[in-house]
């Protein structure tokens, strides 16, 4: 056994955009132990829930992440019509698919970016982050926001997508698809980038249940498990398979998302063609009054919401548990037996959000 | 409903050979949950398989509430315990990884048994409001 030496990975490093700690234990070049910490920029929004108003609350839930700030949006309200069995109207359902859609088209290529920036390939960091801010441009025109679109109500949805705009999205999406291929071309075909992801990182099938992976960090494993097959919001009438591939390592979990992102453009498609006319909006009257855990598919994966009122407009308890707060301890089984120059990327193949993990 | 969820009371003296029940069949830890419902803890632990919704349930005193880990059965458990233990004051037996209240940094203790702090800003007027 060689000397064992511990290098401290952040808070603050180059791919992380934000403050995660992992202290690696190496012997030479090898890892052979990982110990997260968390916890630096915890903001207990879930105690918040004590003082505002159930309803005012889903601006809170809301900006618990910058990056699937809507979905947040929609989970919550979700939890709380469920508890008071609100029926929203049915383009309201669809309303909220395309733009969780949107959600996780703009979360992926935010996500392939910082890949292409943790291992050195900066022309494709940057050309990927220009078609982001092409999705960026369906969101603010549809919405009004960039990141927090607000536009997700108890209730339903505060704004509609009117026939003409969503022709103009519709064709918008077009020219974004055909720039995705060029990326995902790279992603998946290129010598340099397989090098980097092939074989790298391993979880299988077992482990990834054992150890409570969820989104592409399980389906990268083998398991076709995915939370839109609940079927809420409108996905109960939209065409839907959940994308897995079965090699376990940092290529397959890149080449989920890949799939990801062609798969939302699809489902939008399939939802702008089958959305019907109609109300956005119910009234809502009275507080809730009764439990239930809401379990929504954001970008990173399974995102559960326990929401627990007591009959008056203050909820007793919210509690959210995040994507990537599941996927911490596969990402320490995956990084114990690592090289050290395949740690940034290994942490980035789980899509680590820490402003969810520090709701 | 979106789904049908199971919960199932439990004690604390059976769950961890519940949760082993949970593993051999095949289920996913979801997550472990603590709600504070006056003067007891109300603990959720979850699990999931092929969407099939299950949680087992069971109280405890706000002060002094002690369960057994689980992290024995899925590892994975350790960030959970940390959690209920960093914010709730949950002592857990046998955590696998146990970071002994520095998981999170918060300002106070145990800061989700607490009474909420009256609000500092007054509510904003309303229309007609004097």
């Amino acid at each position: 056994m060689g000397t064992r030496t511990i290098i401290p990975f952040g808070p603050q490093h180059p791919v992380l955009p934000e403050p995660i700690h992992i202290d690696l234990v190496v012997e030479d070049e090898k890892v052979v132990e990982a110990v997260p910490s968390i916890g630096f920029i915890h903001r207990g929004l879930e105690k918040l829930v004590e003082k505002k108003d159930y309803i005012e609350y889903v601006y809170v839930a809301e900006r618990i992440c910058g990056i699937c700030s809507f979905i947040h949006g929609q989970t919550y309200c979700q939890g709380i019509e469920e508890i008071m069995k609100i029926e929203i109207p049915t383009r309201a359902k669809y309303l909220r698919t395309i733009w969780g859609e949107l959600s996780r088209i703009h979360s992926h290529l935010l996500w392939a970016g910082l890949m292409a920036d943790a291992f050195g390939f900066e022309s494709l960091f940057m050309h990927t982050w220009r078609v982001r801010e092409q999705v960026l441009d369906l969101i603010e025109a549809t919405t009004g926001g960039r990141v927090i679109f607000g536009s997700c109500k108890v209730g339903g949805a505060r704004r509609d997508i009117p026939p003409e705009q969503m022709a103009w999205l519709l064709k918008e999406l077009e020219v974004i698809e055909k720039e995705m291929r060029l990326i995902v071309d790279i992603f998946m075909n290129d010598n340099s980038v397989k090098h980097r992801l092939c074989g790298v990182g391993v979880i299988s099938r077992e482990d990834a249940i054992l150890l409570g992976a969820v989104g592409p960090t399980l389906r990268g494993s083998g398991v076709a498990d995915d939370m839109r097959l609940l079927k809420y919001a409108a996905f109960g009438e939209l065409d839907f398979e959940p994308i897995s591939k079965t090699d376990g390592d940092s290529y397959s979990r890149c080449a989920v998302r890949c799939s990801e992102l062609f798969q939302s453009v699809d489902l939008i498609r399939q939802a702008a063609a089958k959305m019907p006319a109609g109300e956005i909006a119910v009234k809502v009257t009275g507080n809730p009054d009764g439990e239930f855990f809401s379990r929504v598919e954001q970008p990173r994966g399974e995102v559960v919401y326990y929401i627990k009122g007591n009959g008056t407009k203050n909820l007793t308890r919210f509690r959210a548990r995040t994507p990537t707060f599941a996927n911490v301890p596969p990402l320490v089984k995956m990084l114990a037996g690592c090289e050290l120059a395949d740690v940034p990327v290994l942490v980035l193949t789980i899509d680590p959000c820490i402003s969810c993990t520090e709701r | 409903m979106i789904e049908e969820q199971t919960i199932i009371a439990v004690m604390p003296e059976t769950l961890v050979a519940e949760t082993r029940k949970m593993r051999d069949q095949g289920y996913r830890l979801v997550q472990i949950c603590v709600t504070r419902l006056g003067e007891e803890l109300q603990l959720d632990y979850t699990f999931d398989l092929n969407r099939k919704f299950v949680n087992f349930r069971f109280l405890q005193p706000k002060i002094g509430a002690r369960v057994p880990s689980v992290s024995g059965i899925y590892w994975c458990a350790f960030t959970y315990e940390n959690e209920i233990s960093d914010l709730f004051g949950v002592q857990v037996d046998g955590n696998a990884l146990d970071f002994k209240g520095t998981f999170y940094k918060t300002a106070m203790k145990h800061p989700f048994i607490q009474d909420a702090a009256p609000a500092s800003v007054p509510a904003p007027a309303k229309p007609g409001d004097k």
